[in-house]
């Protein structure tokens, strides 16, 4: 009987001794782990990004030339430019920043509970999406829009000679919607075969099965280069939908949505002054004084975001401005070889347009 | 009057009388060897042209077989064809996609040319094995795949010494090394609250100790062994949270970084594992007389099988979050992992209650006329020939289940498929055979899977139906 005792005893005060002096030395880490908890909920997303030591950035799970995974697994395309300009901006380093795949389902609610910092998955700027969901767009990296594809053999050199077209598109998407509005307001007859994956679309458009391929343009580029003749078909010149795309923030955190704002604004200007991830180190003491102010060698601009004043500097030479992004990963020297079109500065006939810096 | 006959025979001079054994005659070439296999398996059907309506059959199943012939090898040679004979092998020009264009799109190949590239998949190999795991960490992965399968294989050989320690380190300690291993362990857990805990846990078990001494009245007396198994429950949790809060020098690796083949096995493997028992308590709990047990299990189950996987996954990864606090997660992996198991052991509760209805009456009644107490009965007379019953079933839900884990890639986890998407969508390959052979290839692994169980089911269907028949 005392065998027993003796050993529970015993195990009692190994266990105590063992607990004290692990616990004792350890307090200090079980404060800051509260600490750290409460600020989470209630300080600003820069501090936390800050105090975890990278961005969180959402994407697609797999986009050509917006997100999509090189053959080592790293993260690519302008949408992925953008989170590292935020990172690059935050941190000083473009590298700080960790991608969450998120499907077309998830991705508000990621955003919304606080799982990613930012959106960037090619997502559509409107208004219900504004003004309903609890979040705020911080600007447009690329102008999108709804187009269609045709065999060249179809013969039809606009929209409104495909009366009575079978149209390819993928299930449950605006796409579907818009190419129904375009139809009906033109009154003409057309039939839909709708399929759930792009790559489903896209042979069956192959096969054959359908006069029209309908989808955003730039989705059309990229699924144009999985056709066997390529060059029997082309893009109808009607685009039929406006589709602003553009890093997303949650509403209520001005700092933070002013930084990824103007994130994106200085490589857009960047581009406009000619600073590239080439030259930006060195145009740090150019004489004009716009590029002077963008770089912080004179101002105070990164302080008033809550950030060093360099922080546009290490965007540009780190990630680069906005047309090096677009020639890299949509440009025409890449596969999808898309133009700059509407996406062109300004100043150059496009649409593209960012607020000063001063 | 054997020798009389023999001789009898022997002396009579009647010519038509045998006088030693005929000679062994090889069996008609319609019975034996290859060609009366073929004869009696193939031929016969169609040989009979004894009258009309037999002879009209016996062409019609000419004909059908010439036709059924034709199609399954025409089928065969466009596989062999599209993954061997025609594809593109290598790259040697980095390439890329322009490896595997015909003339049509700018390449080399024959316009109409249309066959797997490899390429893309060396290429990709390591994104649809590993997904983002640090490249210079592989070795952490592919040492925890090693050990599980060196561990399971001398599980599963029968011969080996000491199977069942093995097999209980394979359930224990390997997958406490495998979560190391794999995300790095190093948790955020304050020691402070380990050993707090450990103290509370040797705390009861002292009192559970006492307890069976009588000390502390009858009451607790008749608990002792409840309290005596929570004591342990907490001295061995908290040992697992000290574990994985030691610091072991490893990169930490987020599981958002893991993906492709790893996700499958991991989500897989974690629930094959955890619905068996699961499912068993389930099952007994619904067979249970308590009505509490079995109206809390038979809720359980009927929800679980209510609702469908792809439901579960998408409340665990979309509607729970708005459910937390904002800045606190848990994993989406983790949540996908729960889904998966809850479910798989809901479905494994129904064949394995399928197994116990199928014992007579009579093995319960003799294990009670024997003294034996409830959990006796179920552990040594019950459940033995409930589970070999329904092997069959139990094989069909884990390969069920090993194919459903493609379905967390819809809530965004890169799985083996969900790998093989994301890499179809890399516009530096993009062919018009980039999606055919990525799907081709996780076809192929999925089905080296599935088959490999299912082999393993049969082998052990054969060796436990054996012992039954005696």
């Amino acid at each position: 009987m005392s065998n027993n005792l003796v050993i529970g005893i015993g195990a009692l005060v190994v266990g105590g001794v063992v607990g004290y002096f692990a616990g004792a030395g350890n307090e200090k880490i079980v404060e800051v782990e509260k600490v750290v908890e409460v600020e989470k909920q209630q300080t600003a997303t820069l501090d936390s990004v800050k105090s975890k030591g990278f961005v969180q950035c959402g994407v697609s799970q797999g986009l050509p030339g917006f997100s999509n995974s090189d053959d080592t697994g790293k993260w690519t395309g302008i949408d992925v430019d953008v989170c590292r300009a935020v990172a690059a901006a935050v941190f000083g380093d473009s590298s700080k920043v960790k991608f969450t795949p998120l499907s077309a389902k998830q991705r508000f609610t990621a955003l919304a509970s606080g799982e990613i910092d930012v959106l960037s998955r090619n997502t559509t700027w409107t208004m219900t999406r504004d003004t309903q969901l609890g979040l705020n767009f911080a600007g447009v990296n690329y102008y999108d829009g709804q187009g269609m594809m045709v065999p060249k053999s179809l013969g039809a050199k606009s929209a409104m000679e495909l009366d009575g077209a079978n149209i390819c598109t993928n299930t449950g998407t605006t796409t579907e919607l818009n190419i129904t509005d375009f139809f009906r307001s033109n009154g003409m007859k057309f039939n839909l075969v709708a399929f759930e994956k792009a790559d489903e679309v896209v042979a069956a458009y192959d096969a054959g099965r359908c006069d029209v391929y309908t989808t955003d343009r730039s989705g059309l580029a990229a699924q144009r280069t999985k056709l066997t003749n390529p060059d029997d078909h082309m893009v109808l010149p009607e685009i039929i939908s406006k589709e602003p795309l553009g890093p997303v923030v949650r509403q209520g955190d001005d700092q933070w949505f002013n930084i990824v704002r103007w994130s994106l604004r200085a490589m857009i200007n960047a581009e406009e002054m000619g600073i590239t991830s080439a030259n930006a180190k060195s145009k740090v003491n150019d004489n004009n004084p716009a590029i002077k102010r963008l770089l912080g060698s004179e101002g105070n601009f990164g302080a008033e975001l809550g950030l060093s004043n360099d922080w546009a500097l290490n965007i540009l030479s780190q990630v680069g401005n906005y047309g090096e992004s677009y020639e890299t990963h949509v440009g025409p020297n890449t596969p999808l070889k898309l133009d700059r079109g509407v996406n062109e500065l300004w100043s150059k006939g496009g649409i593209l347009y960012a607020a000063p810096i001063r | 009057m054997a020798d009389h006959k023999h001789s009898a025979n022997q002396n009579s001079g009647h010519a038509f009388v045998r006088t030693e054994n005929a000679p062994l005659l090889p069996p008609p070439a319609t019975e034996a060897g290859i060609t009366g296999w073929l004869w009696q398996n193939i031929f016969a059907s169609m040989a009979d042209f004894s009258s009309a309506g037999a002879s009209l059959r016996s062409a019609c199943v000419a004909a059908l077989t010439v036709f059924l012939l034709y199609f399954g090898f025409a089928q065969i040679y466009t596989l062999l064809d599209f993954g061997v004979f025609s594809a593109v092998w290598s790259d040697p020009d980095q390439l890329k996609r322009e490896a595997c264009w015909t003339v049509d799109q700018g390449g080399g190949l024959p316009s109409g040319w249309h066959a797997a590239c490899w390429p893309f998949i060396y290429a990709k190999h390591k994104f649809i094995m590993y997904g983002a795991y640090p490249s210079e960490e592989l070795w952490r992965v592919n040492l925890s795949v090693l050990l599980g399968i060196v561990g399971l294989a001398y599980v599963l050989i029968e011969r080996l010494p000491r199977r069942r320690e093995v097999g209980a380190m394979m359930l224990t300690l390997y997958p406490l090394l495998c979560f190391i291993l794999l995300t790095g362990g190093n948790l955020a857990i304050p020691f402070g609250s380990i050993g707090m805990w450990l103290i509370i846990g040797l705390a009861v078990i002292s009192l559970g100790r006492l307890a069976k001494r009588g000390f502390l009245g009858p009451t607790l007396s008749e608990f002792h062994a409840l309290i005596g198994l929570t004591g342990w429950a907490f001295v061995i949790y908290n040992a697992v949270r000290g574990l994985g809060a030691v610091d072991f020098g490893l990169e930490p690796i987020d599981t958002r970084d893991w993906g492709g083949l790893l996700i499958t096995l991991v989500v897989a493997v974690t629930g094959i594992v955890v619905s068996l028992p699961l499912g068993i308590i389930l099952a007994l709990g619904r067979r249970s007389e308590m009505p509490a047990a079995r109206l809390i299990c038979t809720v359980f189950i009927e929800f679980w099988r209510g609702v469908p996987l792809i439901t579960v996954l998408f409340m665990a990864s979309v509607m729970l979050p708005l459910f937390l606090p904002e800045g606190v997660n848990f994993d989406n992996l983790l949540r996908a992992l729960i889904g998966v198991m809850l479910f798989s052991a809901a479905y494994m509760a129904e064949v394995i209650r399928g197994g116990l209805q199928a014992i007579d009456k009579g093995q319960y009644e003799g294990a009670q006329a024997m003294g034996l107490s409830y959990w006796q009965t179920m552990r040594l007379i019950i459940l033995p020939q409930a589970l070999t019953h329904v092997i069959p079933g139990i094989v069909n839900t884990f390969i069920g289940l090993f194919k459903d884990t493609t379905l967390v890639s819809i809530v965004g986890i890169f799985d083996l498929l969900g790998a093989g998407q994301s890499a179809i969508a890399d516009a530096a390959w993009s062919t018009p055979v980039q999606a055919t052979t990525m799907y081709l290839y996780i076809a192929i692994i999925f089905f080296v899977f599935c088959f490999c169980m299912s082999r393993y089911s049969i082998y052990m269907e054969n060796k436990l139906s054996k012992s039954r028949q005696h």
